[in-house]
């Protein structure tokens, strides 16, 4: 704080109830992992959003960029056979 | 002074105390060091200041003159406030805010724990929902505590002068009011000086571990002089001013 760098940031998830996958909802900047917990808790669980939080610093997400999006995506688009609709459910599954 | 005033005068003293520092904490809205700690300080504020709510809606149902909640906070003079000096005391910089935080916090932890097993039954509740509000509190000032005591030689150098110029303050935390004994000994009030070693040696230990040292100072105790009495630094009149313009410029207003 003393000298102006930037904390690092982060990404924080919430998980709305206990057993649901954490959501991400947004990010912060903090100086430690304790810190980005709290800051999470304080910025993002103010609505009573959750019951459980995950953080972790941007800089250990590897995501696809821009450039990537055709060589990673467009193959699917013309697959559809890969989505079960082909398919007849059984009564008891009800809904999928 | 009958028993009903003096169960008032101490309910309008731990109101008090959550209203005037959730008022310094709630000047720091817009001007925290980083968004997250400004919404942080901003987010304890507003639990203090419902905390007060609860004790004031007590306290308004005791009094003699029949005020009610807003009637406390809002249109009582310096004099009539009963908090401790502490609370009242200016926020000057960050290291100022965790240190006077997180005295308080471990303080007001105690206090609501055995207020929970008192027998004023109301007051017990209070003190079981803001117990655990005081709790993270408690997490988050002393966190801050180790980590700008343990930070850099500047982060240390403020926080010692912080806990330097609040701890002459902490002696008036353990004072019993004029008429507390009464409720000390009627098991309402807690006993302050079976409070007192164990909020020290906890104090102590944060202290060590945040490359802090006890002041070489005294503890002061004030006797009558205290803001349990209705005496208070210059700092209060200044506080009152601006956190009561409203109700003082437009008697009556509602929100």
């Amino acid at each position: 704080m003393s000298n102006n760098k930037e904390w690092p940031l982060w990404e924080v998830f919430i998980a709305s109830k206990r057993g649901l996958h954490p959501k991400h909802v947004g990010s912060l900047h903090a100086a430690d992992a304790q810190m980005a917990l709290e800051n999470a808790r304080d910025v993002y669980s103010r609505r009573m959003e959750g019951e459980s939080i995950w953080v972790v610093e941007a800089k250990h997400i590897v995501a696809s960029t821009d450039e990537d999006t055709d060589a990673f995506f467009e193959p699917a688009k013309n697959k559809i056979y890969r989505h079960p609709t082909f398919y007849k459910l059984p009564k008891e599954v009800n809904k999928m | 002074m009958k028993d009903q005033a003096i169960l008032f005068d101490y309910i309008l003293h731990l109101a008090d105390n959550q209203l005037i520092l959730g008022q310094r904490l709630s000047e720091l809205c817009g001007h925290g060091p980083e968004l997250e700690q400004d919404i942080a300080i901003t987010n304890i504020a507003l639990d203090l200041i419902g905390q007060a709510q609860l004790l004031y809606d007590y306290a308004g149902q005791l009094d003699e003159l029949g005020r009610d909640q807003d009637q406390l906070a809002f249109l009582r003079d310096a004099h009539e406030f009963r908090n401790v000096q502490l609370v009242e005391q200016p926020n000057r910089d960050f290291a100022h805010v965790i240190v006077r935080q997180y005295l308080f916090d471990e303080y007001m932890f105690r206090i609501y724990q055995a207020l929970t097993d008192g027998l004023d039954e109301r007051l017990a509740q209070i003190a079981r929902k803001a117990i655990i509000e005081v709790k993270y509190h408690l997490r988050f000032s002393r966190n801050w505590m180790l980590r700008l005591g343990d930070g850099t030689d500047i982060s240390n150098q403020k926080m010692q002068a912080a806990l330097d110029r609040f701890w002459p303050f902490t002696g008036e935390l353990f004072q019993p009011g004029i008429t507390e004994d009464i409720l000390t000994k009627a098991g309402v009030a807690p006993e302050l000086k079976d409070l007192e070693p164990q909020w020290l040696e906890a104090v102590t230990a944060t202290l060590k571990e945040a490359n802090l040292h006890v002041p070489d100072r005294p503890r002061q105790r004030s006797g009558t002089g205290s803001g349990k009495a209705g005496i208070h630094t210059e700092h209060l009149g200044h506080l009152l001013t601006e956190m009561q313009f409203l109700q003082r410029a437009y008697p009556g207003l509602k929100w």
